[in-house]
């Protein structure tokens, strides 16, 4: 790391969770804490059933986990890491959401982004779009 | 008994949500007495979690299996405390929005453990 990018580093830090940055860690928290532990279970005690739906829901809550510690963790390329997630995330919802609607057999059981997360208020498709706005927001500001 | 907390629950929670979104609409932070109403609210969840495993070791079993029930209040209980300390540490609106959205979320938690022990 050179001193530039180390400078960058310790100016930005917090920058990502003040603000709307704020209500947006508590909901990806709260899709971590759902997708884990619901893909955790299932995965623990009927993988069989459905194992494409559950590795899904694991993966899942892998990208939110990651997307969450880069919005508390802040600086510059935490933000670019979140941001790369973001829109994989979106990919992702978009995706699934199509794949399930159109070939509803290869999922007995749902996943967290089945019908764009529609069991979870559409918050899944909603965020990523939120998170990525918010990102280049900040991106913004910390040149401005 | 636990099917009228899980009510009284959901419903604190809405109210919790909408005055919390009240004030993030008037961009106020939240004040000492939206956390005495978080406090209401959890004091709630814990009573409801204290009663579901009462019912548990009294041999009771939730329609669609312990642990998942068991996982929803804990998650019910977390909840409002984590949004309460995130707003602490956020003193604009946007603290607001967040104890606002986990009323939100309270309140599905709750309707999803109506479901879970079969109401």
């Amino acid at each position: 790391m050179t001193s530039g990018e180390a400078e960058v580093a310790t100016t930005t830090r917090t920058r990502l969770i003040s603000g709307p940055g704020v209500l947006l860690v508590w909901l990806y928290g709260v899709m971590v804490v759902g997708a884990v532990s619901r893909s955790g279970y299932q995965i623990a005690t009927e993988f069989d059933r459905a194992p494409l739906a559950y590795s899904l829901s694991a993966v899942a809550g892998v990208v939110y986990g990651f997307i969450t510690y880069s919005l508390v963790r802040g600086g510059e390329t935490a933000r670019r890491a979140a941001v790369v997630c973001c829109a994989a995330e979106l990919v992702g919802v978009l995706v699934v959401g199509t794949w399930t609607l159109v070939e509803p057999s290869a999922f007995p059981d749902a996943t967290v982004w089945s019908d764009f997360g529609m069991g979870y208020l559409f918050i899944p498709v909603l965020l990523p779009v939120s998170a990525l706005y918010w990102l280049r927001k900040s991106r913004r500001e910390l040149r401005g | 008994m636990l099917d009228a907390l899980t009510l009284a629950t959901g419903v604190a929670a809405l109210l919790l949500a909408a005055w919390c979104g009240w004030a993030a609409y008037r961009d106020q932070p939240t004040k000492d007495w939206h956390f005495i109403g978080m406090a209401v609210v959890s004091v709630l969840a814990l009573v409801q979690l204290v009663v579901g495993v009462v019912q548990l070791a009294r041999g009771e079993k939730p329609e669609q299996g312990t642990t998942i029930f068991v996982a929803y209040l804990l998650g019910a209980f977390a909840c409002i405390p984590a949004a309460g300390f995130m707003s602490l540490a956020e003193r604009t609106r946007w603290g607001s929005v967040t104890v606002a959205a986990g009323g939100v979320v309270l309140a599905v938690l709750e309707v999803r453990l109506y479901d879970i022990w079969g109401g």
